[in-house]
C-alpha cells in the first residue's frame, strides 16, 4: 500500500495527510470505448445476419467500389498517424506543433467523412438505399453509426483546438486530448473491421 | 384548408388535441390527481422559498450521496405508478368474465401492462439499485464522491428525463401497447403506427444513457478510489455486487441502446432490420434484447444480494460466512449472466441441442446462488441474531426467494417450459424472484442505511406491519398464479370465458390489496419517523452495531464523508476498528478538496425531455433546435475549468467539533 | 406415465413427493398442465414433477434451517453458542457448493435427455406410454395460420380448412406446420402439447398425439395485439368415425377459401366465429408462408434463391415493390389498428365487426399462381422454412 505514512501501520487506522485517489478518467473513458466497441458489435452481428439478405436486389458486388474506400481508409489511417504526432509534440509541450498536426488530422477526418457521404450519396441515386433490402439497411447503419463518431470526433478535435488555443497544454486538456487520442484510435480500429468484413469480404466473396 | 393543414403539421409535426385522452375518465382522473398533486407540490415550495435552496443543495448538487437519495425518491414516486397499474390489471382480471368485459379496453389493458413492467424494471428497479449504490458504495470504500461527481449528476437527470418521458405519454398520446420489450413485428411501424413505441423507445433510451454512464462512472470508482489497505478482497460484499452489477450494466446496455436504434430506424427510417419483409429478421431483435434483457435481471439482483449481506453478518452480529466463496459467487453469476438468454424463448424452435445447452447453463447459474444462500444460513448460525426491520426483509427474502429460484430453474428445463412458457406461472415466477429478491433487498437496504442518510431511524412499529403486509400481500397475489399458470392461463389477457378462474383472480387481487396496504405502511414510516426524528435519532452513527466503514462516520456524514481517509486492515474495516480501540482523530485537519456543484445536468436532462417530445410527435423543427441546444449545452460546459473547491479547514473543524460534542452528550 | 423413457424410473418416487403440496389444489379445479390428455403433455408433466421433487430436496431444507437458525439464534436465546469470528470451514463449504452442485448435474442430464426426446420437431415414436407407434400409421398433417386475430386451420389431405375449430383423430400422430400472417403468435393446446411460436414467414413445426377424446381449449400464448385475448379457438379429440364426420361437415357446411377470400380474411378482425372451407386453392398455404398470397408479390423462397444466387443486381428496382409485405393494410386502406385515435384521430379498426368472407369466385384461374409462377427450376418446395436461423 502506498501510503503517505510508509510503512503501513496495522494501529493506524487513517490518514494525516490529505489522500489522493489515482485520476479515473483515463480508466472511466477505457470503458466507456468498451461500451461504445458493444455497440459497434451489434451493428456487426446484424449485418453478420443480414448482410446475405439483398431481398432480390443489389449485393455488395454489385456497389461497392473498392478504389475509393481504399482511399477512405488511407485517409483515416493517416489521420491516426498524424494525431500521434500530434501526441508527441503535446509531450514535447509544444503548443503551436501541437495545434497544426491537429488541424492535419481533423483535414483528413474531413476527407474522409466527405468520401463516405459522396459513396452513401452516390448509392442513394442508384436506388441502394438503406430501405432497399435489409442488407443494405445493415450496411448503411454500420457504416453510418462509424461516420457519425468520426464526425463527433472532428466536433470534439476543432472544440479542443480552441481550448488548448486558450489556456494552453494545462493538464485538464492533456487529459482531453489523450481520451480524444483513444476515441481516434479506436474509431480507426472499427474501421480496419469495416473495411475488411463488409468492403472486402463482401467483394470477394 | 390544406396550405393550413401542412402549415400545422409543420408546427405541431402529428400532434393534435385529439391525442389528449380527456374522453378517457381514468385519464382525466389520474391526470387531475397528479395535476393538483405537482401543483401542490410546486406551490409549497414557492411558499416556503425553497427554490433557490433546492437549486443550490439537490438539484445542482454533485454529491453522491444526495444524488443516491433523490434516485430513490424517483423510485419510490415511479413505484406509486407502477403499482397503480397493477391494481388496475389485478381489478380488471378479477372482473373481465363471460359477458362481463371490465373496466378497461384492451387499447388501454395493453398499455398498462406493457407500462407496468417497463417503469417497474426501469424507473422503480434499476433507479433504487442505482440510488443504493450511489449513497452507500463511496462511504464503504472510505472515499469522498464517485470518480465523475458531474456525471453522477448528469446520469441522474437522464434517468429522471426517462421516467417524465413514460409520465408524459400517460396525458398526451398513448403509451406503447406491446408488452415491456416490444417485439417486432407488433412494434414495428406496421404493427404499431401509434405514438406509443415512441415514447418507450426515447424513455429507455434517454435513461439507459443515465445508467450506462453511472456504471462506467461506479467501475471507476471503485477500481480507483478505495482507501488504502483496502484490497480487492478486502472489500465489503455490497462493494463487490456493485462493482459486478456495474460491470453487467456497461456490458448490457450498449446491447440495449443499439437494438432499440435499429428498432427506431425501422420505425423512422423505414429500414428492414426486424421487419418480416425485405430480408428482415424479428428474431433477432429478440435475440439482441434478450442478451441486454437477462444480464438486466442480475444488475437488478446482485446489489439486493449484496445488502443482504450486509445486513445478514450486521445484525447476527457476527462476521460473514465464507467472504471468499461469496466474491467467487458473484463473479460467477456475473459470467454465466451472458450465456443463458435463450431461455427466454425455448418455443421459438430452436433446436434441441441449442435449447438443452441454455438450459443447463441456467440451472448452473443455480449452483453459485444456492451457494450464497448457504452462506447467508452459517452466518446466522451461532449468530446473535436481532430482529430489526432490516432483518425481517432478509428472512422474508431467504424463503420467498428460494421458491422462486427453485420454479426458475423448473422453466429453464426447455420441455417445462414448452407448457408454462408464457403462463402466468412464469409471471409468478419473475414476481417471486423480483419482489422477494430486488424489492425486498431494496427496502430492506433502505431500512438499513436511513439513519445514515438522515440521521435517524425508521420506525420499527410501521416498519414491520409493512413487511408483513408485503410478504403476505405477495404470497397472496402471485401463489394464485402459480396455480392459474398449471390451468394452462396464459399472460396478458384482458378477458376470461371459463368462470371456474375467477376466484384465483379474486384471490390475487385481494393480495395486491394487501401489497398496497403495505405500500402505504412505508410512506407511514418515512412520516410517522420524520415526526419521531428526535427519539429516533442516531447520534452514533453507528446505529445498528456495523461493520463497515461507512459506519464510523457521523449521520448523515458531512459533504466530505471522511475528514481523514481512513486505513483498511481488515474486510469488515469498521469492525476491527471499533474492536482494536480506534480513537477518532480530533484535530489536525486540512483544507479538503471537492467537486462544485452544476447546472449543466438538470439542463441538459430538461432539454432531452423536449427533444424526446419532438421525436416522438415528428416536430422536427423542434427535435433539431434541442440537439443543437443539448450539443450547446455540453460544449459550453467543456470551458468551465472552474470545478472544484477547497472546503476550508475552519468548516472541517466546525462540523468535527459539532461530532465531537453530539458523541459526548450521548455518552 | 412411466418416466422408463427418461430413464429416471428410481426417481419415481420425487413425484409423490411433489404432489404433496399439490394435492389440495388438485381438487376442484382444472389444471389442466398437470392433467393432460395427449403423450406429449403428459411427458412434460411428469418432467415437471420430478425437476420439482429434485429441486425440493434441497429447497425444503433450506427453508427449515432459515427458519431454524433464524429462531435458535435469536438474541434472546443466551443458551445458544455465539461465536462471532466463526466465518470459515472448508468442508462445510465444499458441501454447500458440491449439493447445488449434484442436484444441477442429475437436472442437467434429466434436461439433455428430455429436451432431445420431447423435441417438437421430433417426429413421434409412441401413441402413449403403453403403445408404440406401428411405422405404417400416417400422421394427420394439420397447417396452422396465426391471423390477426383468429386460427387458420388447413387440413391438406382432407382438402379442407376451418377458422378457430380444430379436430384431429385420437391415437394418431399429428404433425402441425406453423406460421403467421403477421405477427408473432404461440400455438398452444395445454391439453395436447407444449406450445411453439408461429412467426410470420416462417414455418414452425410440432408433433404431438391426442390420447382421450374430449373438447379442450387452444390459444395463442404469446400477446399479439387488441385481439389477443378472444384468439381460441377449441380442440376436439375425436375416435375415427367422429372425424371423418367432422370432416364430412365441413365439407357440407362450408364454401371454398379461395386466394381472394383469404384476402379478405386475413384482414384484422376479433372474436371470429368458427368456420369451414369445403375446399382450398392449390397452394394457398406455401403462398401464405412465403407472403406471396396478394396476387402480383414475389414469394420469400423465391427471393432467398435469387439472393444466395448473388442478389438481384442493380437494375432491380421492380423486385422492391414486388416484396414489400408489412405495409399491405396501410396500402389497402384499412391502417393496423394500433394506429388508431389518439394517434391518428381514426375510429378503432377492431370496431368494425368482422365481415365473414364473401365466396369470391373460386380459383383465381386468370391470375397464375404466383408462387408457382415465380419458381426458379431447382427451387425445392419442402425445404424447410426460410430464413429460419434455428433449425
Amino acid at each position: 500500500m502506498k501510503t503517505a505514512a510508509g510503512q503501513p501501520d496495522s494501529t493506524t487506522f487513517y490518514l494525516e495527510e490529505e489522500h489522493h485517489p489515482e485520476q479515473g478518467t483515463m480508466l472511466g473513458f477505457w470503458i466507456y470505448l468498451m461500451s461504445d466497441c458493444l455497440i459497434f458489435a451489434v451493428l456487426f452481428a446484424t449485418y453478420a445476419v443480414l448482410g446475405r439478405n439483398y431481398a432480390a436486389g443489389p449485393s455488395p458486388k454489385d456497389l461497392f467500389e473498392l478504389p475509393l474506400v481504399a482511399v477512405n481508409t488511407t485517409m483515416l489511417l493517416f489521420s491516426s498517424i498524424t494525431y500521434g504526432f500530434a501526441m508527441l509534440e503535446m509531450e514535447k509541450g509544444k503548443q503551436k506543433n501541437t495545434l497544426i498536426w491537429l488541424t492535419i488530422t481533423g483535414l483528413f477526418g474531413l476527407a474522409f467523412v466527405g468520401i463516405e457521404l459522396y459513396e452513401f450519396a452516390h448509392l442513394i441515386h442508384e436506388g441502394a438505399t438503406p430501405q432497399r433490402s435489409a442488407f443494405l439497411s445493415a450496411f448503411f447503419t454500420l457504416v453510418g453509426t462509424h461516420g457519425l463518431h468520426v464526425t463527433l470526433g472532428i466536433v470534439w478535435l476543432v472544440i479542443l483546438m480552441v481550448q488548448v488555443n486558450q489556456r494552453g497544454l494545462v493538464p485538464e486538456n492533456k487529459r482531453r486530448l489523450m481520451c480524444l487520442s483513444l476515441f481516434w484510435h479506436f474509431l480507426d480500429v472499427i474501421w480496419i473491421g469495416v473495411f475488411t468484413f463488409v468492403y472486402l469480404m463482401g467483394v470477394l466473396q | 384548408m390544406f396550405s393550413n393543414l401542412d402549415l400545422q403539421k409543420l408546427v405541431f409535426g402529428r400532434l393534435t388535441l385529439e391525442a389528449i385522452p380527456y374522453h378517457e375518465p381514468i385519464v382525466l382522473i389520474t391526470f387531475l390527481g397528479v395535476a393538483a398533486g405537482g401543483l401542490a407540490v410546486l406551490g409549497a415550495v414557492t411558499y416556503f422559498r425553497l427554490w433557490g435552496y433546492l437549486w443550490r443543495e439537490w438539484l445542482t448538487s454533485v454529491d453522491h450521496k444526495k444524488i443516491g437519495i433523490m434516485y430513490v425518491i424517483l423510485a419510490l414516486v415511479m413505484l406509486l405508478r407502477g403499482f397503480a397499474d397493477a391494481l388496475m390489471m389485478r381489478a380488471q382480471q378479477a372482473m373481465a368474465f363471460g359477458a362481463n368485459e371490465g373496466f378497461l379496453p384492451p387499447h388501454h389493458y395493453d398499455q398498462i401492462f406493457t407500462a407496468h413492467g417497463v417503469i417497474m424494471i426501469f424507473f422503480v428497479a434499476m433507479p433504487l439499485v442505482t440510488g443504493l449504490m450511489n449513497f452507500v458504495v463511496p462511504l464503504q470504500i472510505g472515499a469522498r464522491d464517485v470518480a465523475f461527481p458531474f456525471l453522477n449528476n448528469f446520469s441522474f437527470w437522464m434517468t429522471v428525463s426517462g421516467a417524465l418521458t413514460v409520465m408524459v405519454s400517460l396525458f398526451v398520446g398513448e403509451f406503447a401497447r406491446t408488452g415491456w420489450l416490444a417485439y417486432p413485428p407488433l412494434s414495428g411501424p406496421a404493427g404499431s403506427p401509434g405514438v406509443g413505441v415512441d415514447y418507450y423507445i426515447w424513455a429507455l433510451q434517454i435513461a439507459g444513457i443515465g445508467t450506462l454512464l453511472s456504471g462506467i462512472n461506479l467501475i471507476a470508482t471503485i477500481v480507483k478510489m478505495r482507501a488504502p489497505g483496502m484490497s480487492m478482497m478486502k472489500m465489503p460484499v455490497f462493494t463487490w455486487t456493485a462493482l459486478c452489477t456495474n460491470i453487467l450494466i456497461v456490458a448490457a446496455f450498449p446491447i440495449l441502446t443499439a437494438v432499440l436504434a435499429l428498432l427506431s430506424l425501422d420505425r423512422y427510417v423505414g429500414t428492414h432490420f426486424f421487419s418480416n419483409d425485405l430480408g428482415g429478421n424479428p428474431m433477432m431483435y429478440v435475440n439482441l434484447i434478450w442478451i441486454w434483457g437477462h444480464p438486466e435481471v442480475y444488475i437488478l439482483i446482485l446489489p439486493a444480494f449484496g445488502v443482504f449481506s450486509e445486513i445478514v453478518s450486521t445484525f447476527s452480529s457476527k462476521r460473514l460466512f465464507g467472504y471468499a466463496s461469496m466474491v467467487y459467487a458473484t463473479v460467477v453469476i456475473t459470467i454465466l449472466s451472458y450465456l443463458v438468454w435463450l431461455h427466454h424463448f425455448f418455443t421459438m424452435g430452436s433446436g434441441a441441442s441449442v435449447n438443452s445447452f441454455f438450459g443447463i447453463t441456467t440451472m448452473i447459474i443455480s449452483i453459485p446462488t444456492g451457494a450464497k444462500i448457504f452462506n447467508w444460513l452459517f452466518t446466522m448460525y451461532k449468530g446473535r441474531i436481532r430482529f430489526e426491520v432490516p432483518m425481517l426483509w432478509t428472512l422474508g427474502f431467504m424463503v420467498t426467494f428460494t421458491v422462486g429460484g427453485m420454479t426458475g430453474v423448473l422453466l429453464a428445463v426447455p420441455p417445462a417450459d414448452f407448457v408454462l412458457h408464457n403462463s402466468l406461472f412464469l409471471i409468478a415466477h419473475f414476481h417471486n424472484v423480483i419482489i422477494g429478491g430486488v424489492l425486498f433487498g431494496m427496502l430492506a437496504g433502505i431500512t438499513y442505511w436511513f439513519p445514515k442518510a438522515f440521521g435517524y431511524k425508521l420506525d420499527p412499529f410501521w416498519g414491520k406491519t409493512s413487511f408483513w403486509f408485503w410478504l403476505t400481500g405477495f404470497w397472496f397475489a402471485f401463489m394464485p398464479l402459480y396455480v392459474l399458470g398449471l390451468m394452462g392461463v396464459t399472460r396478458r389477457l384482458n378477458h376470461f370465458d371459463d368462470p371456474s378462474l375467477q376466484i384465483w383472480f379474486v384471490i390475487a387481487a385481494f393480495g395486491a390489496v394487501l401489497v398496497l396496504l403495505g405500500i402505504l405502511s412505508f410512506i407511514m414510516t418515512l412520516v410517522v419517523s420524520f415526526v419521531k426524528r428526535e427519539e429516533l435519532r442516531d447520534v452514533t452513527g453507528d446505529p445498528w452495531g456495523g461493520r463497515t466503514l461507512e459506519w464510523s462516520t457521523s449521520s448523515p456524514p458531512p459533504d466530505y464523508n471522511f475528514a481523514f481517509t481512513p486505513m483498511v486492515h481488515d474486510g469488515d474495516a469498521w469492525w476491527d476498528m471499533k474492536r482494536r480501540g480506534y480513537s477518532r482523530p480530533l484535530h489536525g485537519f486540512k483544507p479538503i478538496h471537492m467537486p462544485r456543484n452544476t447546472g449543466t445536468g438538470v439542463i441538459l436532462g430538461m432539454i432531452s425531455i423536449v427533444f424526446a417530445f419532438a421525436m416522438i410527435w415528428y416536430i422536427w423543427w423542434l427535435a433539431a433546435a434541442t440537439f443543437v441546444a443539448m450539443l450547446a449545452v455540453t460544449i459550453v460546459h467543456t470551458f468551465n475549468y472552474n470545478r472544484d473547491f477547497y472546503i476550508p479547514v475552519d468548516a472541517v473543524m466546525g462540523a468535527e467539533n459539532k461530532r465531537t460534542k453530539m458523541l459526548a452528550g450521548h455518552v | 406415465m412411466s418416466l422408463r423413457p427418461l430413464g429416471l424410473s428410481p426417481l419415481g418416487f420425487l413425484r409423490g413427493f411433489a404432489l404433496i403440496p399439490l394435492a389440495g389444489l388438485l381438487s376442484g379445479c382444472n389444471l389442466v398442465v398437470m392433467q393432460p390428455a395427449g403423450d406429449i403433455a403428459a411427458r412434460q408433466r411428469d418432467l415437471i414433477l420430478v425437476s420439482t421433487g429434485l429441486m425440493l430436496l434441497i429447497i425444503i431444507p433450506v427453508i427449515a434451517l432459515t427458519l431454524l437458525f433464524a429462531w435458535r439464534y435469536r438474541q434472546s436465546n443466551t443458551d445458544a453458542p455465539y461465536d462471532p469470528d466463526w466465518h470459515h470451514s472448508t468442508q462445510l463449504e465444499v458441501v454447500i457448493w458440491a449439493a447445488p452442485l449434484v442436484i444441477i448435474i442429475a437436472l442437467g442430464a434429466l434436461t439433455w435427455i428430455s429436451t432431445h426426446t420431447l423435441d417438437p420437431y421430433r417426429p413421434l415414436s409412441r401413441i402413449d406410454s403403453s403403445r408404440p407407434l406401428s411405422p405404417d400409421v400416417k400422421p394427420l398433417t394439420v397447417e396452422v395460420v396465426a391471423l390477426d386475430w383468429k386460427w387458420l386451420f388447413f387440413y391438406p389431405e382432407e382438402g379442407i380448412a376451418t377458422v378457430n375449430e380444430l379436430a384431429a383423430p385420437v391415437d394418431r400422430p399429428i404433425t402441425f406446420k406453423i406460421t403467421s400472417s403477421s405477427i408473432m403468435n404461440s400455438f398452444y393446446i395445454p391439453a395436447l402439447a407444449g406450445q411453439i411460436y408461429a412467426m410470420p414467414g416462417m414455418e414452425t413445426k410440432l408433433h404431438a398425439v391426442i390420447n382421450k377424446a374430449g373438447v379442450y381449449e387452444g390459444f395463442s400464448a404469446n400477446y399479439s395485439g387488441s385481439g389477443f385475448s378472444r384468439m381460441n379457438f377449441k380442440f376436439h379429440g375425436l375416435d375415427n368415425d367422429a372425424f371423418a364426420a367432422w370432416v364430412a361437415k365441413a365439407k357440407a357446411q362450408g364454401k371454398p377459401l379461395s386466394r381472394q377470400d383469404y384476402l379478405t380474411l386475413e384482414k384484422p378482425s376479433e372474436q371470429e366465429p368458427v368456420r369451414y372451407f369445403s375446399a382450398v386453392d392449390d397452394g394457398l398455404y406455401r403462398s401464405i408462408l412465403n407472403m406471396c398470397a396478394v396476387p402480383g408479390k414475389m414469394c420469400m423462397s423465391e427471393m432467398m434463391h435469387i439472393d444466395a444466387m448473388g442478389g438481384g443486381g442493380k437494375e432491380s428496382h421492380a423486385n422492391r415493390e414486388r416484396l414489400e409485405y408489412d405495409n399491405r393494410h396501410a396500402v389497402a386502406g384499412d391502417e393496423a389498428e394500433a394506429a388508431t385515435a389518439p394517434a391518428s384521430g381514426r375510429a378503432a379498426r377492431s370496431d368494425e365487426k368482422p365481415e365473414g368472407v364473401k365466396s369470391g369466385p373460386t380459383g383465381s384461374s386468370e391470375t397464375p399462381d404466383p408462387h408457382h409462377g415465380h419458381s426458379m427450376p431447382d427451387m425445392k418446395h419442402d425445404g424447410p422454412a426460410p430464413v429460419q436461423l434455428n433449425q
